[in-house]
């Protein structure tokens, strides 16, 4: 009987390893634990058998039963596997066929510049200013020192509406407000970025509209040192910390001393090249310290106080800054150049 | 203003410092210049040369057959092209192994038969433009005076071995439009000396005031008049020395006498003029005001007509010349002209600029009168003049001259104290170091302890305050040394203020949403103007627009935005989307600022989603921006303050337009554009919206409040009602939420069928209901009372049933 259940034993794990699918799987399960089963056939007939020898033979069917049971586990795990396998090897993707695309659109490079640059003097404990593009001449000429007949006004052809009304030639008008509504007190702290328009034909390099961003500081013990370390650090953090800056004096009707600021040509090194007109050097803003009068005509003392004020144009740093060769690409809104500024860098 | 580098030597010694390191120097220390022009480009061997015969070629008409003494042991043959050549000239030759610009090499040759050992040159064959060669020889070659030395180099002779720095002056500098202020500038640049020019008159007996009489009415026009009279002169070339330095600053020579004007205009910047006394007809000069409709001929012979705005010089009838602008063609010096009566005068600055500016006349002289004259270099500069008049024109200069002088002159004295320089420029400079400055530049300087009160020269009259004088310390001393600092002291918060803080978040979810940013042009054609505007106001028309398309403010962004689109698609670009926040511009009345709205605008158009591969292809339609408008109105808080109301635009689809309600308030629309509007600008279905953004960004949307999740599980039903095709989801929704509050909590749209299996005018349309109670679990029961109540409302008030 022993050697019966061994022979069984056998046979059925051979049965197991045999079966090529969980189906034949299971019919060697029926086959050798089923109801109908040989090893159940032995446990019927143990009746027969003496009580000491009972105990004893029962042990053996049950070891017998769970060698085949585990074996048949070990398959039916060995099987799911391979199924599984199977299944997801049917399943196989091109990983290099593109994404679906994200709609996405960006900012253009304007904004791009305009906002870095606040961000820059945000940093630096200044506020943003705005005001209207169509200005009162008052505030875009005479409270900026420019009266009526004043030679300098011929730098600035206007778009007028009437007389005493006109498209802001530069946003230095939101200085004069900016100090007009402080009513003669400082701290004044500025950025004031915005679109402007003067009378130029579009070319390459000219557009009726453009943008502009000014700096003002008014306070009681500013100094021209402070624009010039003021300038240094804007310029550093916008080119680069490799330019070097240079100061020149010049001429603005709105300040006294002025200041035009050139940064060190990026293409030639400062060796002089055809970017940098063979100077070395690229002209970048235009600044000085405010002008007594405009002060005076805002309700400061001048006396007492004193600021420094800076502008430049957004246009000239991007077309710098990314290599532009054409203003006029900043308004046609042509989707090839727009979207080559989505990148953070 | 062109320098020439060697003709600024004759006032400054410039020893030990090239031409490119005084341009160095004079950029930094404030007047930038702009180039520095070698004039001499590579140059070599071009020597004077003596025509001794001249003689046709025998084989070619054109051409002259020359034997040149060129100082060599022999004279040589050289062939020449050139009309005007002549035994007996004086002209520069090439030589054989010369180099003239573009590195053009001089080589023996053979013209048709005949030997050519060099070349006669014209100027412009030595690198010199036309338009300022003297005329007679801008078509030939240029003929020397008698007296050049045979064989000396014709480049150093015509002055070309020099370069010209080209001063980029800024309206305050107008001292530096005349050599003897660059001079000025230059020496207190190098610390060293001026050197004044020569007058040395030598008057004759006859008196100037026995030949004119001068009487000006307009004094405030013309404060000071001095004339002189020059007699016996003989028009003739000037000496070859000032022609070149004419040429040099870009200025034509004509006759010695014209020259001589000319040169001192440039040395002293003060415009002289020149009439020819016996041609005037009078003896008698009347400075006034134009009558109106006065006409004259000036020197470009174009007859113009003056108004009562203009200054002229009369002959005490009529005009002989626009004072400051040009002279009349009538009292023109010319090759007969005996007797010179010159002016020389200051004229007020805004008179002359209206002058030019009405003629379209800009000229060396109406620049320097616009920009002010030194008052104190009239005199000197009308003597000098007639010194030159003398020396070169063989001139006699009649005694004294002859005056009306209702001219103050007051040098302008500004006082500071050392500690307000230094204050204003973080510095801390010594008393001495700024005094120098001071006399570096010829400023008179008094000392009263630390005050430094300064008198300044009236050629310097731009310095009036204390800043100037301290940018003139600071420029000298150099603005490389002023130290750089940041500002001390008490300051504001640095931050935008919320308005823009939201400006930002709405450009980078419309940016997200898949939008390109935008910038167009504020200024507009007549017909966009008022195309898709929100309010109906007059549009802003410029006074003078430079052209039609640009002649008026923008009232809406959309037209711009479409021009995008439009300008894209021509470039298959045609699947698109961008917008735009910008001001649009609303007119109230005359003469007031108009008010500026911030808008937002979007237009999209074409395919707006696809991945081929895949089998997705999405063109664009109202949903697809209606969806990204209400994620804007999501994204500021204002889901709830939001409708869209059917309805009716011009320029865009009538049945697919919507207004925008913000608040019960009509603030924007959002559509389809309309098809024949589509098809006129070639552009594939196209979508806009356009919004007050300002209404929106100013509107309270309170703060963010949490919302406790739901710990209870909610119901959902669905149902699907027939309703009428006009009846839309909006009203449905409405009867839903107000029968189903306070548990029903969400209403959503799942389907929408129209067509076959409809009956005629009906339609499908289900919504999926979901009723929660935050507090316990709803019963079926609950559900299903509430439910019944808003189907039966449904059917009440929108005839809506359910369907079979």
């Amino acid at each position: 009987m022993q050697e019966q259940l061994k022979e069984l034993q056998t046979a059925a794990i051979q049965k197991v390893e045999q079966s090529a699918n969980l189906k034949e799987l299971n019919e060697v399960r029926v086959a050798y634990l089923g109801k109908k089963s040989p090893i159940t056939e032995v446990l019927r007939g143990m009746g027969k058998l003496s009580a000491g020898e009972r105990p004893k033979m029962g042990a053996l069917v049950n070891e017998v039963r769970e060698r085949i049971t585990e074996k048949i586990e070990q398959k039916q795990k060995e099987l799911e596997d391979a199924a599984v396998f199977e299944k997801l090897a049917s399943e196989t993707i091109d990983v290099t066929l593109p994404g679906r695309p994200l709609k996405e659109g960006n900012h253009h490079p304007l904004t791009k510049i305009i906002e870095e640059i606040e961000d820059l003097f945000i940093g630096m404990g200044y506020q943003v200013a705005e005001g209207p593009e169509v200005e009162q001449d008052y505030y875009n000429f005479e409270a900026l020192n420019l009266p009526k007949g004043h030679p300098a006004r011929d730098m600035q052809d206007s778009f007028y509406i009437t007389e005493e009304i006109l498209l802001r030639t530069h946003t230095s008008p939101v200085q004069a407000r900016t100090m007009e509504k402080n009513k003669g007190k400082g701290p004044i702290k500025i950025i004031c970025p915005g679109k402007v328009y003067r009378r130029d034909n579009d070319d390459a390099t000219h557009s009726h509209q453009f943008m502009q961003i000014e700096g003002l500081v008014v306070g009681e013990n500013i100094r021209m040192s402070d624009l010039k370390g003021t300038l240094e650090v804007f310029a550093k953090k916008m080119f680069g910390k490799d330019r070097e800056i240079r100061l020149r004096p010049s001429f603005f009707p709105f300040t006294e001393p002025s200041v035009e600021m050139d940064i060190s040509c990026k293409i030639c090194g400062g060796t002089g090249c055809s970017v940098c007109k063979k100077t070395g050097w690229i002209e970048i803003l235009g600044a000085g310290m405010v002008h007594p009068n405009v002060l005076e005509m805002a309700g400061y003392d001048s006396k007492k106080y004193t600021g420094f004020a800076f502008g430049m144009g957004p246009e000239r740093i991007a077309m710098l800054k990314y290599g532009v060769d054409d203003i006029r690409h900043f308004y046609t809104n042509d989707v090839r150049f727009l979207k080559q500024f989505s990148a953070h860098e | 203003m062109f320098v020439s580098y060697k003709w600024l030597q004759e006032y400054v010694d410039l020893s030990g410092v090239t031409a490119e390191e005084l341009a160095q120097k004079v950029t930094k220390s404030g007047i930038e210049v702009e180039g520095v022009e070698v004039l001499n480009e590579g140059i070599m061997g071009v020597v004077i040369g003596y025509i001794l015969e001249r003689e046709q070629h025998p084989n070619a008409d054109k051409l002259s057959k020359c034997l040149v003494d060129i100082g060599g042991e022999q004279p040589i043959q050289i062939i020449c092209g050139a009309k005007n050549v002549a035994k007996g000239q004086k002209v520069a030759v090439a030589t054989v192994g010369a180099v003239l610009p573009g590195n053009f090499k001089i080589k023996k040759a053979k013209l048709r038969g005949e030997e050519s050992n060099g070349m006669i040159c014209s100027l412009q064959e030595l690198g010199m433009e036309g338009k300022i060669i003297p005329k007679e020889y801008s078509e030939g070659i240029f003929v020397f005076p008698a007296d050049a030395p045979v064989g000396t180099d014709a480049i150093e002779l015509l002055n070309r071995d020099d370069a010209v720095l080209e001063l980029g002056l800024t309206p305050n500098r107008a001292d530096c439009l005349s050599m003897l202020g660059v001079a000025y500038e230059v020496a207190a640049i190098l610390n060293r000396e001026v050197k004044l020019p020569q007058i040395d008159l030598n008057p004759a007996q006859e008196k100037a005031s026995d030949y004119i009489k001068i009487n000006v009415e307009a004094k405030e026009d013309n404060p000071l008049y001095v004339a002189k009279v020059i007699k016996n002169v003989k028009i003739g070339p000037s000496p070859l020395w000032m022609q070149t330095r004419l040429m040099s600053a870009g200025i034509r020579p004509h006759n010695n006498v014209v020259d001589i004007t000319n040169y001192i205009l440039l040395e002293y910047g003060q415009p002289l003029h020149a009439f020819d006394y016996d041609r005037l007809g009078s003896k008698e000069i009347l400075v006034r005001r134009a009558k109106e409709g006065e006409t004259i001929q000036t020197l470009d012979d174009v007859n113009r007509t003056l108004t009562s705005d203009h200054l002229v010089i009369t002959n005490g009838d009529e005009p002989v010349a626009i004072a400051g602008v040009m002279g009349g063609a009538n009292s023109e010096v010319t090759s007969d002209t005996t007797t010179v009566l010159l002016e020389s005068a200051y004229f007020n600055g805004g008179t002359v600029r209206k002058a030019s500016k009405d003629h379209g006349l800009r000229s060396e002289a109406s620049a320097r009168f616009e920009k002010g004259v030194d008052p104190n270099r009239v005199r000197p500069a009308g003597d000098r003049a007639a010194y030159l008049m003398a020396k070169y024109a063989n001139g006699e200069v009649l005694e004294g001259s002859v005056e009306v002088d209702t001219l103050t002159i007051q040098p302008s004295v500004v006082s500071i104290t050392l500690e307000k320089i230094n204050r204003v420029l973080g510095m801390n400079l010594s008393v001495n170091e700024v005094k120098d400055i001071f006399d570096r530049l010829q400023f008179e300087v008094s000392l009263d302890q630390e005050r430094i009160t300064v008198t300044v020269p009236t050629r310097r009259g731009d310095i009036t305050i204390e800043e100037d004088l301290i940018e003139e310390v600071a420029r000298l001393y150099g603005y490389d040394n002023i130290p750089k600092t940041l500002p001390i002291g008490s300051t504001t918060p640095g931050k935008l203020s919320d308005y823009q803080k939201k400006r930002r978040v709405v450009r980078r979810y419309l940016e997200g949403a898949g939008l390109y940013q935008a910038t167009t042009y504020s200024l507009t054609s007549e017909d966009k103007v008022s195309q898709y505007a929100l309010e109906d106001r007059e549009p802003i028309r410029l006074a003078m627009p430079m052209s039609e398309d640009r002649s008026m403010l923008r009232q809406s962004i959309v037209p711009q935005l479409l021009e995008a689109l439009k300008y894209n698609s021509a470039r298959k670009n045609d699947s698109l989307g961008v917008y735009e926040t910008g001001a649009v511009f609303l007119s109230n009345g005359q003469d007031v600022q108009p008010d500026e709205e911030e808008h937002v605008a979007a237009a999209i158009t074409g395919i707006w989603h696809s991945h081929l591969w895949q089998g997705e292809k999405k063109s664009v339609d109202f949903f697809v921006l209606k969806g990204i408008v209400e994620g804007l109105f999501n994204k500021l808080g204002f889901t709830e303050k939001v409708a869209y109301v059917q309805a009716k635009m011009d320029g865009m689809h009538p049945g697919r337009t919507a207004e925008i309600q913000f608040a019960g308030e009509r603030i924007g629309f959002i559509g389809q554009i309309h098809p024949s509007v589509q098809k006129e600008l070639d552009l594939k279905e196209t979508f806009a919206f356009e919004l007050k953004l300002k209404t929106v960004l100013e509107a309270e949307n309170g703060p963010l409040q949490y919302v406790a999740i739901p710990r209870f599980p909610s119901m959902t039903r669905d149902i699907a009602l027939v309703v009428d095709i006009e009846t839309v989801s909006s009203q449905l929704k409405e009867i839903i939420f107000t029968t189903g509050a306070p548990l029903l909590k969400e209403v959503t749209v799942f389907d929408l069928y129209e067509g076959e299996h409809m009956e005629e005018g009906k339609k499908s349309i289900a919504f999926s209901l979901n009723y929660l109670d935050p507090e316990r679990t709803l019963t079926d029961e609950e559900v299903t009372k509430v439910h019944e109540k808003v189907l039966e409302a449904l059917k009440d008030k929108a005839g809506a049933v359910l369907r079979g």
